[in-house]
């Protein structure tokens, strides 16, 4: 316990390595109780350090760099980001190209998390208090998770030969005289886009739904139908307040999957709709290492601000 | 030659004998310096499309050489090559990369007088000629990157040297794609593409320096542009044709891009798509599910590409001997007449044909109506007895090359405004 690793306490926190007189006292104080929960936490904190701090730390210093077609080199200079935001202000009130891409991107946000909270919330609820044995919460639970057990690609690619121009949608539209010729917006569109958003990430909000719901004491639903609430009112001044933590994990995870998706975007929109991810990978394929660096950290802000927006509506740790 | 074979290898007696077969052609490679016991192991960097299992399995039989394949995408093959020049011993990369690659320096000139058929390959990659006729040289033409002025120079020579950036390995020459079923009248001019008749039916490929040569063959052939050089535009051109493309895009001329192989070929087959640029394997794989398609040579001509073997500057010793007999085998037949088979072109084609049954050769290289029934090198049926290649003898495709593949100077310029197509 004693032999190696120092480092890593005195990375966690540089108080817990005391101003000490001598090696033994030091080592002691490393041995003792108080220094346990350090211990205990430096596999997971050295993992992160280096899995995700040192990764985070390259992008930012990288997109500071300068780069030609094949090599970079150190330098502290912001071109990258002025690349990154060229013409926004010059092309107003016409939207430069980040911007467009941008917008473009919360959209699909704004589209997917509203419809998975939506469909999510319902079918949370629907387990939660209508099915009242926990066989059937947990049957009705796993059926959720079976689209899960194949590959995200596959089940996107599998809505081609549904919704396509010659497709079993619109084949039965056409024989069943609803449309005279097939509907090419089913596809390769917005729509497709956002069909395939709410299909892979639903499940991503009944998940957390479904766990805060659970937690609920049912005789506060009691206690609101003997005050007299209606079914509408119980639900929106109970139910709702008290699933907040679960909508606030649940609207993360869909925010920051979608904002950082290219693959659904690109397989579902036929690569005619622009993602930050994309621009993001193109760059990288023509080794703009730098200039990908850049807009990765401008991605990572507006995250970070739209996280840090919803957990100020709801304080995540306290509920839990 | 014989006694090395069985010497080197510990498969079956029978590939023992096939091997000899096939190498008493090669046995004028001289014996291969891989004497001992030891195999050898090549790490090959290159894309999944050429790293057939077949050739890796030949070489073994021939060579007693292990070709351990590294499978990434084109994007990533410049990747490697210049941020991890220690990861392979061999590189097939394409010759437009060569732009990026050699400045780097991690890639040596090949030493000419190591390559037995040096002076076999084909004149299209040493002066740009096809049967003694100049072909485009728009675009990174390879003959503009085939030399180098030394071993390590970061320069290339535009006159002959001792010095080899890559080894032809497959080249090609690409046109659209169409589904005559669905059009059903003759198309033969790029500007189809972008044809009103075709609105929500047409597909453009979104590998950005790939589909601007694309757009610009359009554009070109539509009258709107004439460029000095398709493959290297000034940023005024760059604009001029992704304004050509947003265009099209906003009056919702095209269904869909695609990225990938499969796209491509699912695209077409089913239906989503009448009209697009593809590549040939693509187009062979929709023919073979049964859907008409047909790899349309156009008017104005080809977009061609080429690729080839490169060495790193790390490759010494005994990999760097394995490295020049296995190129050495490479060109040697075998397997340029494997390629063949499958619609590529090979570097030598003397040795190919002498490994190729004359139907085959005249099929796939002349341009003949089929004899027999033509088949991949796997076995499943191609094409039936009395077709035709589309396009033509080898003569007629590649001597009618417009542009190659090709890295601009106004790269960045040019990225930045595909990607404003795109969002467009």
């Amino acid at each position: 316990m004693s032999d190696g690793g120092a480092g890593g306490t005195a990375l966690l926190r540089p108080s817990a390595v005391p101003a000490t007189t001598g090696v033994g006292v030091w080592l002691r104080r490393l041995a003792s109780r108080a220094a346990a929960p350090y211990w205990q936490a430096a596999p997971l904190a050295l993992v992160f350090a280096f899995f995700f701090v040192l990764p985070l730390v390259v992008t930012v210093v990288v997109s500071l760099w300068r780069y030609n077609e094949y090599s970079i080199t150190p330098a502290l200079v912001g071109d990258n980001y002025a690349s990154v935001f060229s013409g926004c202000l010059a092309e107003l009130p016409s939207l430069c190209l980040t911007f467009k891409t941008y917008l473009s991107t919360l959209k699909f946000c704004v589209l997917a998390w509203a419809l998975t909270l939506l469909l999510g919330f319902t079918v949370a609820y629907f387990l939660t208090f209508h099915v009242r044995s926990l066989t059937g919460q947990m049957t009705l639970f796993l059926v959720c998770t079976i689209p899960f057990w194949t590959s995200n690609v596959i089940r996107m690619i599998s809505w081609v030969p549904l919704l396509g121009r010659n497709g079993l949608v619109n084949s039965f539209l056409v024989s069943a005289g609803l449309t005279r010729e097939p509907l090419t917006w089913l596809l390769f569109s917005d729509f497709s886009v956002a069909l395939a958003f709410v299909h892979l990430y639903t499940m991503f909000m009944i998940v957390p739904i479904f766990n805060s719901m659970s937690r609920i004491d049912r005789a506060l639903l009691e206690a609101a139908r003997d005050a007299g609430a209606s079914g509408w009112q119980a639900l929106w001044n109970v139910v709702v307040p008290l699933s907040k933590p679960g909508i606030v994990i649940g609207s993360i995870f869909v925010v920051t999957m979608v904002m950082g998706d290219y693959v659904t975007i690109g397989v579902m929109g036929g690569q005619q709709i622009a993602s930050v991810g994309k621009v993001i990978q193109v760059q990288l394929s023509y080794l703009q290492f730098p200039l990908a660096a850049a807009n990765a950290v401008v991605l990572l802000a507006v995250v970070l601000m739209v996280i840090a927006a919803m957990t100020r509506l709801v304080d995540v740790r306290k509920e839990l | 030659m014989a006694d090395t074979t069985k010497k080197a290898t510990t498969v079956s007696r029978r590939d023992v004998l096939k091997g000899a077969a096939a190498v008493t052609g090669t046995a004028l490679l001289g014996a291969p310096a891989i004497i001992s016991a030891q195999p050898v192991t090549l790490r090959y960097l290159g894309t999944a499309v050429n790293q057939s299992k077949e050739i890796a399995q030949k070489v073994k039989a021939d060579l007693g050489i292990v070709i351990e394949y590294v499978p990434v995408t084109t994007d990533d093959v410049s990747k490697r090559i210049i941020t991890q020049p220690a990861s392979f011993d061999v590189a097939d990369a394409e010759y437009f990369q060569l732009r990026k690659l050699i400045p780097s320096g991690n890639l040596i000139g090949m030493d000419a007088t190591r390559i037995k058929y040096a002076d076999k390959i084909t004149p299209i990659f040493t002066r740009g000629e096809v049967a003694g006729k100049k072909i485009g040289d728009q675009g990174t033409a390879p003959k503009k990157v085939f030399y180098l002025e030394g071993k390590s120079s970061t320069k290339f020579s535009a006159t002959p040297t001792q010095w080899i950036t890559l080894i032809p390995t497959v080249y090609n020459a690409d046109t659209l794609g169409i589904r005559p079923d669905l059009i059903k009248r003759p198309i033969s001019s790029w500007s189809e593409l972008l044809n009103a008749e075709f609105k929500g039916k047409s597909s453009i490929l979104n590998i950005p320096s790939i589909g601007i040569m694309d757009a610009a063959m359009v554009v070109e052939s539509m009258g709107v542009h004439k460029y000095q050089d398709k493959g290297n535009m000034t940023r005024a051109e760059i604009d001029l044709t992704t304004k050509a493309l947003i265009e099209a895009k906003k009056a919702g001329q095209f269904r869909a891009f695609w990225k990938d192989f499969n796209e491509s070929v699912n695209l077409m087959a089913s239906g989503e798509v009448v009209i697009q640029s593809m590549w040939s394997p693509a187009v062979t794989k929709v023919r073979s599910m049964g859907v008409p398609c047909i790899y349309q040579p156009l008017k104005e001509g080809y977009r061609a590409w080429a690729a080839g073997f490169g060495l790193p500057k790390t490759l010494s010793g005994k990999k760097l001997d394995a490295a020049y007999d296995f190129i050495n085998w490479f060109l040697s037949g075998w397997a340029g007449a494997f390629l063949n088979r499958q619609g590529y072109y090979s570097a030598v084609l003397d040795t190919a044909k002498a490994q190729m049954e004359p139907y085959e050769w005249a099929y796939w290289m002349e341009g003949k109506a089929a004899e027999r029934d033509i088949k991949a090198p796997d076995g499943t049926l191609l094409e039936k007895a009395g077709t035709v290649r589309d396009g033509g003898s080898f003569e007629a495709r590649m001597g009618a090359v417009a542009c190659w593949n090709a890295v601009m100077d106004q790269n960045d310029y040019m990225v930045r405004k595909w990607n404003e197509f795109i969002a467009a």
